[in-house]
Order: structure tokens, then C-alpha cells, then sequence
């Protein structure tokens, strides 16, 4: 059975410059898959590659067996695949109960009330304009968005990048109770032990191509990879 | 007392121009500033408006029936439009001025080819056709039912823009396209809705205009400089912006004629040069300068 995402040889540029230089990666069905690599390695672009916010020049994205090329970025989310983005994307002049709703979507596990339960603090600034929010708020507006789409797919860069230990402390407990929910999950998170206490499967990128490939636990122990791609 | 009196009725004259302005403006500033459209030929489609509601008005004798029927046909008028012409056009606004500018010289010549160069007058509706004592003289009822509807239309925008889910999506959409197409948010078809609502508002206010304003070719150029001003100086885009623009232009193309009978046609570009002076993106952007 092949992989509910599947990324295969793409290439991708910015002008003239070669970001994405023939990555293939599968993120089969209930598993979390992470992406890891250095500033400027091309995890984002892959993402965006993905939702169709970048065109890749070269290669094929299936999402459950269904080409995404030609597809408009809104299409490929209304599929099943839902990206909380780098920059976070919070709507600023819209309130957080706003923010959830205009992305809620048909029927599915995700209700309001169920979100709030897990992102408690989101209920108490229902009322508050996306503006208004902390980073680590925001970025659980964040999270709590994507899951009103009821994603098959949730796709998440850096969610713990710029927050406070203990506010990644949370997304991370968030993000296990997730998976064993069976939500599948791409993730890219420069935190070695973030990542890999999460992933079930480790793509490590470097300079656009994928360096390493392996379970989460085989990272641990292969130096030189985590020397050369990750500066760990 | 003669000078109250007069102020009185220039200012109840201000209102309904403003209220007009504001229904025109408003379409025009909303699509500039949410679909990058600078489209010169909408108040083409105001007074395609006016002519179908004379048309039927006089068909068929129903005032009514001519507000309720022509802003749809205008809207489809409208939607063509888009669909054929503007859409393509999008990001290029030299282009966009050039293309409908022409658009402007088609509706000309279509509005003489169809309805010749006679100028109308549309009747007003039975129920609102007398006047009322007010400042010393009689004032139409009609003029103030035109205000009233404009403040009814301002009120029902706000509404729908802060408290329904499609307007919840436009603001979306202006805050961050890109975000919002993540999350599966088609926004090409909301802010479509959004010019379809903008130009069915320019249909409305062409009929609304027909029995105060004489309906014939050129009356569309006319309305055109100050509803052009009112989006300048209000900000594009801005639905309070193009309140308080007409309101602006409203007044002082009123009272610039009758104060300054000498400068009259220059008033309302003082006004717009003096607020671009302190404030060029406008008086209330949609995105505040940061
Ligand atoms: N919008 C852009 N325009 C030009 N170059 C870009 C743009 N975004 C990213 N890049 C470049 O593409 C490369 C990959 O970037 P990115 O995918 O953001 O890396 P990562 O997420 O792994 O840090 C980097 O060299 C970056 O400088
Ligand atoms: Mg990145």
C-alpha cells in the first residue's frame, strides 16, 4: 500500500538558484515523519512545494494516490493537508475564536469545543484579535486552525521555534497525544530532541537533497551525519 | 434665519449626494483594494442601472420593480465582465486604467446606440414623491429616502464584513491570502462575491439616481472624478474610509458651488489635495502604515 504522502524527485528553484535538487520522502498513514537539516537546507520550500506554494519544476506529489500537480494551494488543503507555517499565519485583524472558525470545515473530529479542551488558553482569548496574541498563543492558534480542517495530513515547520521552553514543552506534549491519536504528521524541527522523540521515520536534508534517511532512534548514533547536516 | 435656512437645505442636499457617492465609491474602493481591479467603467455600470431602471419603470410603471430588478441584471453585466476581462488584467494597473477607460467610450456609445441622446427623468415612487416643510421650504421626500438607504446599505456592509462568516473570510484574505488558500479558503470566489455585491450596489445607486440625476450618455463621467476622489482620500479598500470620503466629497461638492461660486469645480480637489497632503495613503487604510 503506498504512503498517504509521497514526494518523489523534486526539484525546485528561487530564479536561478537550485533550492530543492531532487527530494523523494513518504509519510506513510498514522506515522510522524520529520524533516531536519540546517538553516537554508530547503525544509520549507519542500513544505510549500507540497501545498502548492511553490511550483516544483521537476517531480510528483501524491497525496493518497492523487497527483497534486495543477492543483490550487486551496484544493490540496480542502483534500486533506494542512500546513502551520513557519511565519505562524495568524490572521491579525480577525479574534481567535474568528481565526478558528473561518477555517472550520465540514464534519469531521475536530469540533470547537474539542480544541478548546486541548488548547485551554485558547478559550480564554476567544475574544482577543489574533493580534493581541503571545508567540506561543499564537502558535497554538496556530496548530488548533490547522486541526478545524480536519487534516488527514498535518504538516508543521518549526513549531517550537522563538518559544520559551516551557511553551514547547506544551506544543510537545500536544503533538505525542496527537500521534497517539493516530493523527499523521510531517514535521520539521531543528530540535534534535524534539524531533526525534516524536518521528517515527528521520529525513535529514542538506543543500536541497536528502542526506539521510532512517528511524528516529538509528539518528542517535549515526555522528557523522549528525555532525555534517545537523552541526550537532 | 435666512442663512440657517439655506445652510439647511445645502447640507440635506449634501447627505443624499454622499449617500449616492458612498454606494458608487464603495464598490470601486473594494475592488481596487481587495482584488488589485482599478475598474474606471463602474460607474458605467451605475448608469447601465439607471437606464434599465427607467426602462422598466417605464414599462411597467414600478419604481420598485426597477430597484429590485436592475441591479441584478447589472450585476451579471458586471460578472462578465470580470470573468472576461478584468480578471486578467489583475496587477497591472496601467493596463487596468487604459482597458476600462475604453470600457467607459463603449458604454457611451452603447447607452446612445440604445437609448439615443435624450436625457430622462425617472418618477419618483407614489409613496415618497411629496415634501416636507423643513428649514422654511419643502423638501422631497425622495432625496431623504436616498440617504436613508445609503446609511441602511453602510450599516448592513459593516455587519456583514464584522459578523458573517464570508466577511470573516475577506478579512482574512486581506490579512494573508496565502494562509488563507492553506487552510482550503478559496478566496478568488469570496472576493468575487465581493465585487458582485460591489456592483450591484453601482446598479442600486444608478437607479436611486435616476429620479434626482438626468439619466443619459455621460452621466457616468460625471459621478466618476469625485467617486474616484472619495476612494483616494478614504483609502482603497476601506469600507469606513469610504464613509467618511463621502461624506467629505459629499459636502464640499455641495457647498463649494453655492460658497465659492468661482472655485466650484476645484473645492473637491483642494479638499483631496489638502488630506493627501497629511495622510497620502488615505484617512482610513485598510492596513495602517506601519
Ligand atoms: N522567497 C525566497 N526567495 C529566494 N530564495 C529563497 C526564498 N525562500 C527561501 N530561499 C532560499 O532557499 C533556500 C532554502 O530555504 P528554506 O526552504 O526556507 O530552508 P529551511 O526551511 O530548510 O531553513 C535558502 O537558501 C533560502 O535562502
Ligand atoms: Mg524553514
Amino acid at each position: 500500500m503506498p504512503a498517504l504522502l509521497e514526494v518523489e524527485d523534486l526539484h525546485a528553484y528561487y530564479g536561478e538558484s537550485h533550492v530543492l535538487q531532487g527530494i523523494s520522502l513518504a509519510v506513510p498513514k498514522g506515522e510522524v515523519v520529520a524533516l531536519m537539516g540546517r538553516n537554508g537546507a530547503g525544509k520549507t520550500t519542500t513544505m510549500r512545494a507540497i501545498v502548492g506554494l511553490v511550483t516544483p519544476r521537476r517531480g510528483a506529489v501524491r497525496f493518497a494516490g492523487r497527483p497534486l500537480a495543477g492543483l490550487r494551494t486551496y484544493e490540496i488543503a480542502q483534500g486533506g493537508v494542512a500546513l502551520v507555517p513557519e511565519t505562524r499565519g495568524i490572521f491579525p485583524s480577525l479574534t481567535v475564536l474568528e481565526n478558528l472558525t473561518v477555517a472550520a470545515r465540514g464534519a469531521g473530529p475536530w469540533t470547537l469545543r474539542r480544541v478548546f479542551e486541548t488548547f485551554p488558553r485558547l478559550e480564554q482569548r476567544r475574544k482577543n484579535l489574533g493580534g493581541q496574541l503571545s508567540g506561543g498563543e499564537q502558535q497554538m492558534l496556530s496548530i488548533a486552525r490547522a486541526l478545524m480542517t480536519h487534516p488527514e495530513l498535518l504538516m508543521l515547520d518549526e513549531p517550537g521555534e522563538g518559544l520559551a521552553p516551557i511553551i514547547v514543552q506544551d506544543i510537545h506534549r500536544i503533538l505525542a497525544n496527537l500521534k497517539d491519536e493516530g493523527v499523521t504528521m510531517l514535521l520539521v524541527e531543528k530540535s534534535f530532541a524534539f524531533a526525534t522523540s516524536l518521528a517515527d521515520t528521520v529525513y535529514v536534508i542538506g543543500k536541497g537533497q536528502v542526506r539521510w534517511q532512517g528511524p528516529a532512534e538509528g539518528l542517535k548514533a549515526a555522528e557523522d551525519v549528525k555532525s555534517t547536516w545537523l552541526g550537532v | 434665519m435666512e442663512l440657517v435656512n439655506f445652510l439647511g437645505i445645502q447640507l440635506l442636499n449634501a447627505l443624499w449626494l454622499s449617500a449616492l457617492l458612498f454606494m458608487l465609491a464603495v464598490g470601486l474602493s473594494v475592488v481596487f483594494g481587495l482584488l488589485d481591479v482599478l475598474n474606471l467603467a463602474h460607474c458605467t455600470l451605475y448608469m447601465i442601472g439607471a437606464y434599465i431602471g427607467f426602462t422598466i419603470a417605464n414599462w411597467l410603471g414600478s419604481y420598485w420593480l426597477a430597484l429590485a430588478v436592475a441591479p441584478v441584471a447589472v450585476t451579471v453585466v458586471g460578472a462578465v465582465l470580470y470573468v472576461a476581462l478584468l480578471r486578467r488584467l489583475r496587477g497591472n494597473h496601467l493596463i487596468q486604467a487604459l482597458v476600462t477607460f475604453g470600457l467607459l467610450f463603449v458604454g457611451y456609445d452603447a447607452a446612445r446606440m440604445i437609448w439615443g441622446v435624450d436625457q430622462f427623468r425617472m418618477a419618483e415612487p407614489a409613496l415618497l414623491s411629496g415634501s416636507f416643510p423643513v428649514f422654511g421650504q419643502g423638501y422631497p421626500v425622495y432625496r431623504l429616502f436616498v440617504f436613508a438607504v445609503g446609511l441602511v446599505t453602510a450599516v448592513a456592509l459593516y455587519l456583514g464584513l464584522e459578523r458573517t462568516r464570508l466577511g470573516a473570510v475577506v478579512r482574512a484574505g486581506v490579512d494573508d491570502r496565502e494562509t488563507a488558500a492553506v487552510l482550503g479558503i478559496n478566496i478568488d470566489r469570496a472576493f468575487f462575491i465581493v465585487f458582485c455585491i460591489g456592483t450591484a450596489l453601482a446598479g442600486f445607486a444608478g437607479v436611486l439616481a435616476a429620479p434626482i440625476r438626468t439619466v443619459e450618455p455621460g452621466m457616468d463621467v460625471e459621478i466618476l472624478i469625485p467617486a474616484l476622489v472619495v476612494v483616494v482620500i478614504g483609502g482603497p479598500g476601506s469600507l469606513k474610509g469610504a464613509v467618511l470620503g463621502a461624506l467629505i466629497i459629499g459636502t464640499a461638492d455641495t457647498f463649494g458651488p453655492v460658497l465659492l461660486p468661482e472655485f466650484s469645480s476645484f473645492t473637491m480637489y483642494a479638499v483631496m489635495a489638502a488630506i493627501l497632503l497629511v495622510r497620502p495613503q488615505g484617512l482610513l487604510p485598510v492596513k495602517p502604515a506601519h
